[in-house]
Order: C-alpha cells, then sequence, then structure tokens
C-alpha cells in the first residue's frame, strides 16, 4: 500500500471529537472514578455510603450525559462519523491506555484481590470497604471483590445502554434489545442472586440466566450440595440448570437464533453491546481469523465438556448413597449423550458442514470416546489421564479468568468487543453449532440491491465477511452470528434483515436475483456450477 | 484481457474464472485491487479505511488465477491484437474487455483546471479532496455543482468535517431529472437539514482564483459570488474512452455495443459505464452508469467469452442511494414530470416527519402497476420484480404493501396509513 493511503485514515481530521459539555460529562464520570481510586488507595471515607453513592451516580449520570450529548442534538441515523479517525476507536494512543488499565483492573480482580482491599480475615479495606454498605442493604453480606465487580460492570450495561439506545435511535430492533440486556443484568444478574442470599442464605450464588458451560462451575460439588442441602427450591434451580442446556435453550435457539442469548441476556453480550459498541468493527474479517475461531472456540467446548464430566464423575460415588447418580450410570450417559448427537448430526446435517469442521467434529468425537473407554479399560482412577481437579483449575485460569475476562475485555479496545465471545466462549460454540444446523434464524439479503461497500463487514463485532454473502444474495446462516442487528442497520441500500423463518431454503437462497431476467440467471447457475 | 478492475470488469473476470480455465488479466492504474466505487465516501468520513471498502483479500486474486497489471492503457491497437502502456510496455491479447467506467461531465466551465476543482469518481478524486479538503481550517466552505447522486454525497462527506457546503442545483428541487416533484421536495429539505446551503435553480457561470491561482470563490449565474477554497464537479459522468481514439473501435458518447456486448471489431466488447447500447431495452437510456448494470453485464459478457453468446437482457429496472439518513429504493419505472407519458399517473404518501414517503406510479387507464419510488422504508426486491413480471394493478400492490417489506423487525408499519391516503386519494379523484 503506497504512504498516501495510510495518510488517508490518519491525517483525516473529523469535527472536534467532543464538545464542551460532553468534556463537563466525562470530568463528572471520572469523578466518580477517582472516589474509587482514592478508595483503593485506602483513604478512608467518613460515610461510606454516602461516597459510594455519589461515586457510582457521578459515574452513571456522567456517561448517560455524555450519550445524550453525542446523539441527541442530531438526526436521527448512523453515527460513524470519524470512527476511524478517533484515537480511541482506531487503536490510537487512547485505545492502548484504555487497553492497559482495563487488563491491569482484570489482572488485579482476579489474581491479586487484597489490592482492592479484600482480606483473610476481619473487615474489607479499600474498594471492597467501600462497597459494603450497598452489599449489607442487598443480601446482608459484606461485599467481596466479585461483588464490586458485578456493579460496575451492571453499572456500565446501564449507563452506556442509554447511549447505545440513543445512538440507534432510528431502530427499534436496537432500542428492544438493549432494553432487553439492561433488564437482565441489572434484574437476573445483579439484584435477584442478592436477594435470593439474603431469603435463602444456604443457596449459591445463582445468575439464572447464566447457564453451562458458560458458568462453567455450575455442576461443581460445592454447588450441587449447596443446591440440594437448600431444599426443594435448591433442587428446583438444579434442574432448571440442567433443563437450560439440554432442553430450554435448543428450543429457544430453534425459533430465534442463538440472539435469544447472545445480544438480548447474556451479560457478556451485554457488555459488548453497551460500553464495547465504539470497538465493534475492530474484530478481524479474515479469512485466517475464522479458521482459527472454529478451532479455538471448539477446542473450548471439548475442553469445558472434558472437564465438566471429570469434575462430576471425582464426585460422584461408587456406591449410590449420597447422589442417585453413580459414577458408571454418569459416564456411560455423556458417552452415549455425545454419541448421540454426533450420529445424528452426521447423518442428517454431514452437507451443512465444512470440510474441516466434519474433521474436527470426527476428531474430537474419538477423543472423548477414548479416553472415556481407555478409563474404562485401565481402571485408572483418575477420568481423562488428568486429576480432575488440575482440569478443573486450568480452565478456571486459562478459560474463566485469562481470556473470557482479562484478554475478553481488557482487549476490547485492540481485537474489539467480542473476542471471547467469537473465539472463547463454549456456549456460543454450542448454540451457534444449534443456530447453524437447526434453526429458524437467518439474516436474509435483498435480490440484487448489495453495492458491496463493506459497512456490513465492517460493523459485524463477530468478524462475520457479511458483504461476501450480500453481494451474492445469499441468506447468511453462521454459528458465530449473535443477531446484533448491527449489519441491517449499517447498511446503506436496505440489503439485509434478520428473520426467523422456515428451515427449507434458508441456506441457498431459492433465487440469486441480480438483476439480470431470471433465464439467464438460470443458465448462469447451471453453466457455473 | 480486461481493461478496468471496477465492478463490471471483476464481475466479468470472476464469471470467466468460474465457466473456464482462460487466462485472464486485469489492468488497471487506479488502484492494485478492486474497490467499491460506492463506498468512496465512507472512506472520507472515516467509517471505513481503504482496505475495508475491498471486496476481496488480496489472496483472491491469485487463488483464483486472476492476473492484475498496475499499468495506463493509452491506445489500443486491434489489427495486431495489443494494448500499448504509457510506460512503454505493451501487452497481447485475445479477446478484449473494455471496462472504463466513467469520469466526471463537466460543461467547459472558466476556472475548471483550477487546483482545487475536483469531482468525486476514481481514487484519485477521493486523494485530491484529503488533500484539498482535510478539515475546515483548511477549506472553510465548498462550492458543489450539480443536483445528483454523487453531488449530495459530497455534500454529506463535506458536512463530517464540519464544512459549509452551497450546493447549486440547476432545477427547483433536488435530482428533479430522476425524483417526481415531491419526491425531490422532500429530499431538498432534508438536506438542507443537515446545514447544507441548498441553491435552488442556481448554476456556476465561472469558477474565480485568486493571484496565486488557487480557487477563491464561484460566481452563479444569478451574478452571485460566492467565496469558497473548493469546488466540487459533480454534473453527472460521461463514458471514459479518450484512448479509444484513432483505435477503430465505434464510439459515439460510449463505446457502441450491440445487445451481446460486441463492438464493431470481432473479440472486443465494452460492457459497464462506458458501453452505449445501440439498442437500449425498454426505458433504459442507451448508457446506464449504475453499478448494478455494470455487474449484470459482467455476467452477461462472461458467458459470451465462455463460448455462450448471450445477450444483455437487464429484467426490471431497479436502482437505490442514499441521501444522507433517508435511503432510497426503486423498482420498476417512476418518471419525473418533465419525462413523463400522459398515461402515468401517481399515488404519493408522505411521512409526517418528513422522512419516509412513496410515490407509485401507474397507468391512468388500466390501473396497472409501474413502478415505485421508496424513502425510508426497505422493500423487497424479489417481491416487486415478481409483481411487475406479473403485470398486478397499483391496486394490488398498495393492499398489500406489507408483503414487500423489508424494514428490521418490531418497525413500524406504516400499511394503514398509506391505505387511508391512497382511500382519499381515490375518492377525490371520483368526486
Amino acid at each position: 500500500m503506497s504512504s498516501l493511503e495510510r495518510d488517508m485514515s490518519l491525517a483525516g481530521q473529523p469535527p472536534k471529537s467532543i464538545t464542551a459539555r460532553q468534556k463537563l460529562a466525562s470530568g463528572l464520570g471520572m469523578a466518580g472514578l477517582i472516589v474509587l481510586l482514592l478508595a483503593a488507595f485506602n483513604i478512608d471515607f467518613p460515610d461510606k455510603a454516602l461516597w459510594l453513592g455519589i461515586s457510582l451516580t457521578t459515574m452513571t449520570l456522567g456517561i448517560i450525559w455524555f450519550g445524550a450529548e453525542a446523539y441527541l442534538g442530531k438526526h436521527r441515523g448512523i453515527k460513524n462519523d470519524g470512527v476511524y479517525f478517533k484515537s480511541l476507536s482506531s487503536r490510537g494512543f487512547w485505545a492502548w491506555i484504555l487497553g492497559i488499565a482495563l487488563t491491569a483492573f482484570y489482572i488485579i480482580l482476579y489474581f491479586f484481590p487484597e489490592y482492592l482491599g479484600l482480606t483473610a480475615e476481619g473487615d474489607n479495606k479499600g474498594i471492597i470497604a467501600l462497597f459494603d454498605p450497598l452489599s449489607k442493604f442487598l443480601s446482608g453480606n459484606p461485599a467481596s471483590q466479585w461483588f464490586v465487580y458485578g456493579t460496575l460492570y451492571t453499572l456500565a450495561i446501564f449507563a452506556f445502554g442509554f447511549k447505545f439506545i440513543w445512538k440507534y435511535r432510528h431502530n427499534r430492533y436496537e432500542i428492544l434489545r438493549t432494553i432487553s440486556v439492561m433488564f437482565f443484568q441489572t434484574s437476573f444478574a445483579f439484584l435477584i442472586p442478592e436477594i435470593m442470599a439474603r431469603l435463602n442464605g444456604e443457596l449459591p450464588y445463582y445468575d439464572l440466566k447464566n447457564i453451562w458451560p458458560l458458568n462453567y462451575y455450575n455442576f461443581e460439588r460445592y454447588r450441587v450440595n449447596a443446591f440440594i442441602d437448600a431444599g426443594d427450591i435448591g433442587l428446583a434451580m438444579l434442574i432448571f440448570g440442567i433443563l437450560s442446556i439440554f432442553v430450554i435453550t435448543p428450543i429457544l435457539t430453534y425459533f430465534y437464533g442463538k440472539r435469544w442469548y447472545c445480544s438480548w441476556v447474556c451479560g457478556c453480550g451485554g457488555l459488548a453491546e453497551t460500553a464495547g459498541d465504539p470497538f465493534r468493527h475492530l474484530s478481524d474479517k479474515s479469512l485466517f481469523a475464522w479458521k482459527v475461531e472454529r478451532w479455538v472456540v471448539h477446542s473450548v467446548v471439548v475442553f469445558v465438556t472434558l472437564m465438566t464430566t471429570a469434575v462430576i464423575y471425582s464426585y460422584l460415588g461408587n456406591d449410590n448413597s449420597k447422589y442417585w447418580l453413580d459414577r458408571d450410570t454418569f459416564l456411560i450417559g455423556v458417552a452415549s449423550l455425545l454419541t448421540l448427537v454426533f450420529v445424528l448430526v452426521m447423518i442428517f446435517k454431514r452437507e451443512e458442514l465444512q470440510k474441516d469442521a466434519r474433521y474436527g467434529a470426527i476428531g474430537y468425537f474419538t477423543i472423548i470416546i477414548g479416553l472415556i473407554a481407555f478409563h474404562y479399560f485401565s481402571g485408572d482412577g483418575n477420568v481423562f489421564l488428568f486429576r480432575s481437579e488440575t482440569l478443573r483449575k486450568t480452565y478456571a485460569f486459562l478459560i474463566g479468568a485469562v481470556f473470557s475476562g482479562v484478554i475478553g475485555v481488557g482487549f476490547y479496545p485492540v481485537f474489539g468487543s467480542r473476542v471471547w465471545c467469537r473465539f472463547g466462549c463454549p456456549m456460543a460454540a454450542i448454540l451457534g453449532f444449534q443456530q447453524r444446523l437447526f434453526s429458524r434464524f437467518r439474516i436474509t439479503t435483498n435480490g440484487g440491491q448489495c453495492i458491496s461497500c463493506g459497512n456490513c463487514s465492517t460493523y459485524c463485532e463477530m468478524g462475520i465477511d457479511v458483504r461476501a454473502y450480500a453481494q451474492k444474495g445469499e441468506n447468511i446462516v453462521r454459528s458465530s452470528c449473535v443477531g446484533c442487528g448491527i449489519c441491517s442497520a449499517v447498511c446503506p441500500r436496505g440489503v439485509l434483515k434478520l428473520e426467523n423463518g422456515p428451515l427449507e431454503g434458508r441456506i441457498n437462497s431459492r433465487e440469486v436475483l441480480l438483476g439480470n431476467d431470471v433465464d439467464l440467471m438460470q443458465l448462469v447457475k447451471k453453466g457455473g456450477n | 484481457m480486461i481493461i478496468g478492475n471496477g465492478i463490471a470488469g471483476v464481475t466479468a473476470a470472476r464469471h470467466i474464472r468460474k465457466q473456464s480455465d482462460n487466462k485472464i488479466s486485469i489492468i488497471s492504474a487506479e488502484s492494485d485491487y478492486f474497490f467499491s466505487r460506492t463506498a468512496l465516501m465512507y472512506v472520507y468520513m472515516g467509517h471505513m479505511r481503504w482496505k475495508d471498502i475491498e471486496p476481496y483479500e488480496p489472496w483472491f486474486w491469485e487463488k483464483n488465477r486472476i492476473n492484475l497489471v498496475n499499468a495506463y492503457v493509452e491506445s489500443v491497437d486491434p489489427k495486431n491484437k495489443k494494448l500499448h502502456f504509457s510506460d512503454g510496455r505493451q501487452m497481447d491479447y485475445d479477446k478484449l474487455i473494455l471496462a472504463t467506467g466513467s469520469k466526471t461531465n463537466t460543461f467547459g466551465w472558466e476556472g475548471l483546471d483550477l487546483p482545487q476543482v475536483l469531482g468525486l469518481v476514481n481514487k484519485q478524486d477521493l486523494e485530491k479532496l484529503e488533500r484539498v479538503a482535510p478539515n475546515k481550517e483548511q477549506c472553510p466552505r465548498a462550492v458543489i455543482v450539480g443536483g445528483g447522486l454523487i453531488g449530495v454525497e459530497l455534500a454529506e462527506m463535506l458536512r463530517t468535517r464540519g464544512i459549509e457546503v452551497s450546493f447549486l442545483v440547476r432545477e427547483n428541487a433536488f435530482w428533479t431529472n430522476v425524483l417526481p416533484q415531491e419526491d425531490a421536495e422532500m429530499i431538498s429539505r432534508h438536506v438542507a437539514s443537515h446545514g447544507v446551503d441548498l441553491r435552488h435553480e442556481t448554476q456556476l457561470d465561472k469558477i474565480l482564483a485568486d493571484k496565486d491561482g488557487n480557487v477563491r470563490a464561484v460566481l452563479t449565474g444569478h451574478g452571485e459570488e460566492i467565496p469558497c477554497s473548493m469546488v466540487g464537479i459533480t454534473t453527472g459522468v460521461t463514458p471514459n474512452i479518450g484512448f479509444l481514439k484513432g483505435s477503430g473501435i465505434t464510439c459515439e458518447r460510449g463505446v457502441l455495443v450491440n445487445r451481446r456486448l460486441e463492438t464493431n471489431i470481432p473479440e472486443i466488447y465494452a460492457i459497464g459505464d462506458c458501453a452505449q447500447q445501440t439498442e437500449p431495452t425498454g426505458n433504459r437510456p442507451p448508457v446506464e452508469a449504475v453499478w448494478y448494470t455494470g455487474r449484470m453485464m459482467g455476467e452477461v459478457v462472461a458467458r459470451t467469452i465462455c463460448g455462450k453468446p448471450t445477450e444483455y437482457s437487464p429484467g426490471n429496472w431497479f436502482n437505490s442511494a442514499k441521501f444522507f439518513d433517508i435511503e432510497y429504493q426503486t423498482y420498476g419505472w417512476v418518471f419525473p414530470e418533465k419525462r413523463r407519458k400522459d398515461h402515468e399517473a401517481h399515488f404519493h404518501w408522505i411521512h409526517r416527519d418528513d422522512d419516509k414517503c412513496i410515490t407509485i406510479a401507474y397507468h391512468r387507464e388500466s390501473g396497472k402497476f409501474l413502478g415505485i419510488n421508496t424513502f425510508g422504508i426497505r422493500m423487497k426486491h424479489e417481491v416487486f420484480d415478481s409483481w411487475l413480471n406479473e403485470g398486478k394493478s397499483a391496486d394490488y400492490i398498495i393492499h398489500n404493501l406489507e408483503k414487500a417489506n423489508f424494514d428490521p423487525e418490531f418497525y413500524t408499519s406504516y400499511q394503514q396509513e398509506i391505505l387511508k391516503a391512497y382511500r382519499d386519494q381515490i375518492k377525490t379523484t371520483v368526486s
């Protein structure tokens, strides 16, 4: 590329990127953040409830005011002017500063919570202590680092949700979807678990919309025991947890595609769609990235399946005194279920899988069944060659902390807002598998109207090359699509539409209507393929 | 051998590759890789980077064995089947496709050669715009001449950098040589609402320079001087065929081609904006400078070259555009006042927000549906195409408009409102 081309994006100068009032709004939000930072450095605030209130309120109002200033005075419509000129949204200086700050926060949160004020014994200090009044008000318990994180996370989705709604206020799909993620985050993820803890102290903390395998620890011994000990309601929650992934999820995905979860309900998706929205275009659209995505995300599914199986296996007894399920039944059950899914897909949906996906599926299936068989024949006490605890710890560290938190959110300004959802989330992979193979959801294209401009691909946070389909007049049926609807919104020619419809003819459009009369098109299709 | 790597040339190359193993070369001096011309504006506006408007990754060309040549063709020698490049190189060809597109159409105004005067057709125009109007400090005000699709895009681009725009439109509303008056007026109001100083019924007289030879102002036909630092000429485009002079290939406005897109010389074809049909189809003009027709001609010529001679036989007319925030689609023919035949009647509905409207053209006597302009409401191409083929009545179309709707989910439906307006109009016509 010539140097001039680089100049075109670097020398370009949008109108003053933020107004004076937006600066004031940023200042207000920053003031709230500074209160938290001061607390982190152990400044002891006299009235914690008051100062926490001030901090959270100013941050929320600052963000909401900023959003209002950014969009409300302007026409309703697409607002991507200067996205690639602003330092923050084009991997410039401020993007790296923000990325480093977020990453640092996650490292402290996951690995050094003592710096946030967590103490082994006695009262909390620092930031966590500042959050004690709120936590005690909700659940009756003192705060933890996770409570601090949950509060800030919810605040981010809530406040940036306003900004997003105003940005897309001409688009009712975006408005409703954003209200939905704001609702699920504040109620299901934040308030309800706290209140449940107050009502029934024996229940484990359970965000009901957080489904295994995203919630990889849901079936660990301490939780299952706690569910069982909590009586009927606990048992109901345990059963709900199992039904969620095996029954509820496939049904909803069949009707609406995985968007019902990934962009309407999920907390990770919620943060990506709201606070992460300014970074959505940074996802890598290359074919190479797509290949990496498929291997990595499906490997995570295999890993989490093995890990969970091993963990459950390890605490099930050889006899069924405590749990009605014994080790052998469980393991055979897992093997049968996987075999059933594998065989059904290979029989009915083989043609819809790409060649490498078929190899991958066969390969992984062989590995899992092989490991289970090996376990039986070797009589080894450890299932899958490793100690279940080792597997669990490795997963929790690599996937649960580093991938979803540090890389997933910390690197928003560098890799885009859906890195975790695209490359790492096993839940998204399972939903995607269902979406690709049996779902009524698809993005339809509008005949020959595509002008190949590339807005759809550029603003796809999942890195799907939407244009490649649209310019051929093909429907988009991709496992990774989370149904955010932005491709349809940014299309200047009204080419894309998210729809639920019959499975028949879903993948290959009935007629590629590019403009030439139909006889010719049929000839071209026959001759060409 | 294809000259021109725009949508027409590249579509031809792709389809030739699908159907054959012929050696394919595409020659262009404009850019290394194919890009979406209609997306040039988004690069200046910061929505996308240059590489984002290239629909294929660089490996695509090698994988499909399409040889890209960066060179400027100075002349064509059909006798010896040779191309002469400006750098002195030569290349032989067996079959030649001319897909050289358009260049800015001008009307010989004084001052056109000044350094701050530009069109917006190719990559070099965009680079020039970046130099001439990088920001509002260097370019506080620009004048755009010509109220068409490129003019409104240029206005939108400049406004994103806070540059004041005076937009000279010869007619009394925006793009009235294509849009019916009411549609045109709504777009005019919308353009003005974006802070554009829109001047109807105003033409350019000449461009004035300062003592250093830079653009200082324009003089309008009314004798008014508008100070500016840049002038955008967007008075349409014309086929880019200067290099064919003396080659023996017959040209008028464009390269003359028959229905098979063949020129007067065997094994030389012309497609896209640069071609001029000797027998245009239906209401279509002989030179069609539209993205979609370029693509269609590319498909057709590929078949002919691969041994299945095929005529260019475009289906129902369709097109689309976006005017700032208002999307526009059209299916079939809706003629503006000055080109309308007596039998063509219109039904018009406009939303109270002044950002959505539809105009449906139908035959006054038979009631047959002729075409639709839709603004701010997305419609399905496929449905209108079949309605046009089936010769449905306007009455049927208006009662079934919902079936053609392509707006995103949860959008408000205007069906009832449109129906009511339609019934009111029938009442007034009858009484």
